[in-house]
C-alpha cells in the first residue's frame, strides 16, 4: 500500500479524482493481454500532463515506488503488468494529437492518443503514418512506441522505431528531456530517441512523440494465394523477395488459424486449403498492378493451388480486420492461448516453419502459426489450458526449443511484442551476457533507484520460463 | 450496501455458479473497449469495460477480492448491451457471465423493505400477468384522457419527478383503450398463405404499442403469412433475466414455449429487439434443465424478427412502398443487432422506400442508452449516452428515427423532446413506417 503521506502528496499534484486506490479500481490494471501474469497494483494514477508526470517521479524516487506506464493494455509480453506493485500510470488525458505540420511532414502527440485515431487523422490529410499493430485499434501510440511495435507493414515500411522523430519524456528523478526533433539530420550526441523506442518504460516516462509521415500510396491492391503444403507458402515469400519485389504486406496463416478466424469473422476464408499467404502492394497503381501480377506468378509456381484478388477495398479490409484477430480468435479454441514471437531472417523463414512444426510434434501439442512472414516474424501460437501442468510444462519446453532455433537461424525471441516478464528469462540467448550487462548498464545509470518498470527486460535469475511459474 | 456476510455468500456463488471456462475464453486483448459505451463515455474506466468487468468477475470467483460495492457498482453501470460480443475473436458470451453475475447478486443480498416490495410487484405480480399489464396500460391510458394528465402538467405536480422521468411523461404514447387490447384474434388469414408464422405479441408491446403490434401483423399478412396468436403466450422474461431474477424468467420461458409448441409454425415472429435477444436464448436459459433444453432450442430456431422475415419473404419487392420526400435514418436495436445479429435486414427494407432518403447516422449501432429499466435507474448516465446519439441524429438531418425496439423508441422520443425537436422530428417503430410506406396496403 502507498503510505498515507505520499498518497496525499499525490493526491496534491493530479486531484483525488485521478487517483484509484481501490480494490476494483486497481484491479482492473492488474493484468494486460499476456496469459498468466496478474499481479495488483497499490493505486492507479492519471496524470494530466508532463508537469504532473514529474512530480509524480519526484515523488516515487524519492519513496522507492515502483511506476508501470500503461497505455491500453493490450502487450503480450507482460511489459505492463506491474509485478511489483507501485503505481500504474494511465495517459487517459493525454490523449491528443498536438499538430499534423504538413511542412515537415510529422505529427505530433501525446501518448495516450489511440493508434488508429491519429492514423486516421493523418490520412485525412492524404499523408500517412505506417506501423500498423494488430490491436491499433485499442492501443496507443505511447504503448507502441515503448513496446517497439510492428504490423502488417513492417516488411515494406519498418516499424514504430522507423517513425519516431522526437520525444520528450521524463527521467526517474522527475527531470524533463527532449531528444531529437523535425530534423531529417541529427547527430547531436547519443541517440536517446532510438534509445527510449522499446525500451518498455524502463528508462523514462514518453510524454510526447513527434512522429515522420509519409505521401499516403495513391493506390493498393490486395490477394490471397491458396496453399496445400506450409513449406510451399513460405518458400513463396523467400521468392517474392529474392525476385526484388517488396510488397506492403505478406502474411501467413496455417489451416488451424484460418478456421479459427473464419469462425469468428465469417467473411468465407478458405478452410480447406493448409495455408494462405495475404499479400499486399501499394503505390502508384501501374507499378502496384505489375508487382501483383508478378507476385501471383510466383505463387503459382511455387505451388498455389489459387491466387485471388480481392475485389473491393471493403474485401480487402475485411482481410485484413480478420487477419488481425487471428490471436485472439485462436483463443477461443482453448482456454489459455500461448503466444511467441520468434523472428528469423526472411530468408529463412521456410526452414523455421518446418521446425515449428517438427517442435509441436514433438511435445504433441497443437502449435497454430501465423504471422508477419515477409519480415522473418512468425506467432507461432499454442492453445493450452493453464490448469493442465503436465501440458504447460511440454508447452514451456516446446517454445524454449523454438527460441533455441530461431538464434540458429540468425534470429531473434521477440521479433515485435517486446521482452517485458515473459521472455526475460531468454534475453540472454540473444545477447549474452556482456550484452546484457551492458544494458543493465544503462538501466542502472538512467534509474538507479529502480522504479521504472522494475523487473522488466531483465530476468531476476536464470530460471529459463516463459509459461510455468514455479 | 452489501453486508460482509452477503459478500461472503456472493464470492461462494460466484466460485460455483460462474462458468470458469467462459471466464478464461477472455484472453484479454481489449477488442472490446472501442465497442463499449460505458468505458468510452466513463472516460476509458477499465471497471467500466466489458475486459475490467470479467477480470472483476474473475477475480471474485479466485477469492481475489471482495464483491464490494465498486464490484457491484461496475456490473450495474453495464447497459447489457452486447456490442462487445460480435467484436470479442474469441467468442467470450459476455451477455451470459452478466446475466450470472447480477442474479447471484441479486438474489443473494437483502433488499430494504420498499425496494423488495417494488421488485416483486412489478417481477412477479406485473409482468408475468398480461391483464394486469393491459390493467396497468388502462391506468396510464386514463390519466392521459380523463384531463388528469393536463391537469398534473399544468399544476406543475410533474415537477416533484426527476427531470427525466417529467420527460419520460411527455413521450409515452397515447394508451389504446382496454377494450381495444382485449381484442386480440388468434388467427387471421393471408390471401395466399406461403408461410405460417406465430406472433409473439410481447407484454408491452401489447398494451402501449398497441398499433405496432397490428401494423407488424399487417405487414405479415402482406408479406404472405397467415399470422397465429397464442392467448396463453406470456412476458419474454428478458426484463427478469437482465435485473437477477432468473427464476422467473425460466418460468415464463416455459409457459412460452408451451404455447408456441402447439401453433407448430414455421416462424415465430417479434417486433421487439430486447425481447428477441431474450427468447433466441431459451436454450441457454435453460441448458440445466433435462426436460425442456431441447424444446427451448427448437423454439429459438424459429424465431426471427418482423424485419429478417420481410427481407427474407422478400415483402420490399411484392410491395410497392412510397413516402414523400424526407430523410429517414435508422438507430439499431442493439439486442437486435448484437445477439440476433440483424442489422441489414431493417436498412434494406428502408432503403426499399421511394421517395425518401435514407441515411445512416454515425454510431448508429452504439447503445442509445434505453437498455431495458436502466435510463430509470441509471439515469445519469443514460442520458449523457442519450444526449451524444442526438449530436449524431442531428447531423444526420433527419426527419425520421426509426427503432426496432420499444426501449429504444421511448428513448429515442425522450431525445427529441430533451433537444427540443418535437415537430420536426420523429421517432417510429420501423412496422409502423413500412406499413405507412405500403401503397396497396387496403388490398
Amino acid at each position: 500500500m502507498v503510505d498515507v503521506q505520499i498518497k496525499e502528496k499525490l493526491i496534491a499534484v493530479v486531484g483525488a479524482e485521478n487517483y484509484d486506490d481501490s480494490k476494483a479500481g486497481r484491479l482492473v490494471y492488474s493484468y494486460d493481454a499476456t496469459p498468466n501474469f496478474q499481479s495488483m497494483p497499490d493505486a492507479v494514477i492519471s496524470p494530466r500532463n508532463t508537469q504532473e508526470v514529474s512530480s509524480i517521479l519526484n515523488i516515487c524516487s524519492s519513496s522507492g515506488i515502483p511506476i508501470v506506464p500503461r497505455g491500453s493494455g493490450t502487450n503480450l509480453c507482460a511489459g505492463t503488468c506491474p509485478t511489483e506493485g507501485g503505481i500504474v500510470l494511465l495517459f487517459k488525458h493525454m490523449n491528443k494529437v498536438i499538430e499534423i505540420d504538413e511542412e515537415n511532414l510529422t505529427v505530433t502527440v501525446q501518448p495516450g492518443v489511440i493508434t488508429l485515431d491519429m492514423i486516421n487523422e493523418v490520412e485525412a490529410r492524404g499523408l500517412f503514418y505506417p506501423p500498423d499493430p494488430s490491436s491499433m485499434k485499442i492501443s496507443t501510440i505511447g504503448g507502441n512506441i515503448n513496446e517497439n511495435s510492428g504490423g502488417l507493414r513492417g516488411l515494406k515500411y519498418g516499424v514504430t522505431r522507423d517513425y519516431v522523430m522526437g520525444l520528450e519524456a521524463v527521467l526517474a528523478g522527475g527531470d524533463i528531456i527532449r531528444t531529437g526533433g523535425k530534423l531529417a539530420k541529427d547527430v547531436a550526441g547519443y541517440d536517446f530517441t532510438r534509445l527510449l523506442v522499446g525500451s518498455e518504460g524502463t528508462l523514462g516516462i514518453i510524454t510526447e512523440a513527434t512522429l515522420k509521415l509519409i505521401p499516403l500510396p495513391e493506390s493498393k491492391k490486395t490477394m490471397l494465394a491458396l496453399y496445400q503444403d506450409l513449406e510451399q507458402a513460405a518458400k513463396s515469400v523467400s521468392k517474392i523477395i529474392s525476385d526484388k519485389i517488396i510488397p506492403a504486406t505478406l502474411e501467413f496463416l496455417d489451416q488451424p488459424t484460418l478456421k479459427a478466424v473464419e469462425d469468428f469473422a465469417q467473411i468465407g476464408l478458405p478452410t480447406d486449403v493448409q495455408a494462405v499467404l495475404l499479400i499486399e502492394q501499394d503505390g502508384p497503381i501501374e507499378v502496384v498492378e505489375k508487382d501483383m501480377q508478378k507476385m501471383a506468378e510466383i505463387c503459382k509456381k511455387q505451388g498455389a493451388v489459387s491466387v485471388q484478388l480481392a475485389n473491393s477495398e471493403m474485401e480487402a479490409e475485411a482481410l485484413r480486420t480478420a487477419r488481425r484477430a487471428a490471436l485472439s480468435a485462436l483463443a477461443r479454441l482453448k482456454p489459455t492461448t500461448i503466444l511467441e514471437d520468434a523472428t528469423v531472417p526472411r530468408s529463412e523463414i521456410a526452414n523455421m516453419v518446418k521446425a515449428i512444426s517438427e517442435i509441436s510434434k514433438k511435445y504433441g501439442l497443437s502449435i497454430c502459426t501465423f504471422g508477419h512472414a515477409g519480415d522473418g516474424n512468425l506467432h507461432p501460437t499454442c492453445p493450452a489450458d493453464a490448469r493442465d501442468k503436465d501440458e504447460m510444462e511440454r508447452v514451456e519446453n516446446a517454445f524454449e526449443e523454438i527460441f533455441i532455433k530461431a538464434i540458429e537461424l540468425g534470429g531473434t525471441i521477440t521479433g515485435e511484442h517486446g521482452v517485458g516478464v515473459m521472455k526475460a528469462p531468454y534475453l540472454e540467448l540473444k545477447l549474452g551476457q556482456a550484452g546484457i550487462d551492458a544494458m543493465k548498464a544503462v538501466k542502472t545509470a538512467l534509474d538507479p533507484n529502480n522504479i521504472l518498470n522494475p523487473g522488466k527486460i531483465f530476468a531476476k535469475d536464470d530460471r529459463k520460463r516463459v509459461v510455468v511459474a514455479q | 450496501m452489501t453486508t460482509l456476510k452477503e459478500q461472503t455468500i456472493i464470492q461462494e456463488e460466484f466460485k460455483n455458479r460462474m462458468n470458469e471456462d467462459e471466464l478464461l475464453n477472455c484472453m484479454r486483448c481489449g477488442f472490446c473497449l472501442p465497442s463499449c459505451p460505458t468505458y468510452v463515455e466513463s472516460g476509458f474506466k477499465e471497471t467500466h469495460s466489458p475486459r475490467g468487468r470479467i477480470a472483476l468477475m474473475k477475480a471474485v470467483a479466485d477469492g481475489l477480492i471482495e464483491p464490494d460495492e465498486d464490484v457491484e457498482r461496475s456490473l450495474d453501470l453495464c447497459l447489457g448491451c452486447r456490442a462487445c460480443e460480435p467484436v470479442c475473436p474469441s467468442g467470450v458470451k459476455y451477455g451470459h457471465l452478466l446475466e450470472e453475475a447480477r442474479d447471484i447478486i441479486i438474489q443473494n443480498k437483502k433488499h430494504s423493505l420498499p425496494v423488495k416490495a417494488v421488485r416483486s410487484l412489478v417481477f412477479n405480480g406485473l409482468f408475468p400477468h398480461q391483464n394486469r399489464m393491459r390493467a396497468a396500460a388502462g391506468l396510464l391510458g386514463f390519466y392521459q384522457r380523463s384531463g388528469l394528465q393536463s391537469a398534473a402538467r399544468k399544476t406543475g405536480m410533474l415537477n416533484w419527478l426527476p427531470k427525466n422521468l417529467t420527460a419520460m411523461e411527455k413521450v409515452l404514447p397515447q394508451v389504446p383503450k382496454l377494450k381495444e387490447m382485449k381484442n386480440r384474434p388468434s388467427y387471421l388469414s393471408a390471401d395466399k398463405p406461403i408461410k405460417k408464422a406465430a406472433f409473439f405479441t410481447g407484454c408491452l408491446m401489447d398494451t402501449m404499442f398497441l398499433e405496432t403490434n397490428n401494423a407488424t401483423i399487417k405487414l405479415l399478412q402482406l408479406a404472405g403469412c397467415e399470422i397465429h396468436i397464442s392467448q396463453n403466450q406470456a412476458c419474454c422474461g428478458a426484463l427478469h433475466g437482465h435485473s437477477g431474477e432468473k427464476q422467473t424468467a425460466k418460468s415464463l420461458a416455459k409457459r412460452n414455449i408451451e404455447a408456441f409448441e402447439k401453433l407448430d409454425a414455421d416462424y415465430i415472429i417479434t417486433n421487439a429487439g430486447g425481447c428477441g435477444a431474450f427468447l433466441i436464448d431459451y436454450g441457454h436459459l435453460l441448458k440445466d434443465d433435462r426436460e425442456w433444453h431441447e424444446r427451448a432450442v427448437n423454439f429459438s430456431q424459429k424465431l426471427k424478427d418482423i424485419s429478417e422475415i420481410l427481407y427474407e419473404l422478400e415483402f420490399h419487392k411484392k410491395v410497392n412502398l412510397e413516402l414523400p420526400g424526407q430523410i429517414i435514418t435508422y438507430q439499431d436495436s442493439c439486442h437486435l443487432r448484437n445477439v440476433m445479429k440483424t442489422s441489414t435486414a431493417p436498412r434494406t427494407l428502408l432503403n426499399s422506400i421511394k421517395g425518401i432518403e435514407f441515411r445512416e447516422m454515425k454510431d448508429a449501432d452504439r447503445c442509445c442508452g434505453s437498455a431495458g429499466i436502466y435510463n430509470i435507474v441509471e439515469s445519469e448516465m443514460s442520458m449523457q449516452i442519450l444526449d451524444h446519439k442526438m449530436i449524431q441524429a442531428k447531423s444526420a438531418d433527419a426527419a425520421v428515427i426509426v427503432t426496432s425496439n420499444p426501449g429504444c423508441l421511448l428513448q429515442m422520443k425522450l431525445g427529441i423532446e430533451r433537444e427540443g425537436l418535437s415537430g420536426n422530428v420523429k421517432a417510429v417503430h420501423i412496422a409502423d413506417i413500412l406499413l405507412e410506406a405500403a401503397v396497396d396496403k387496403k388490398k
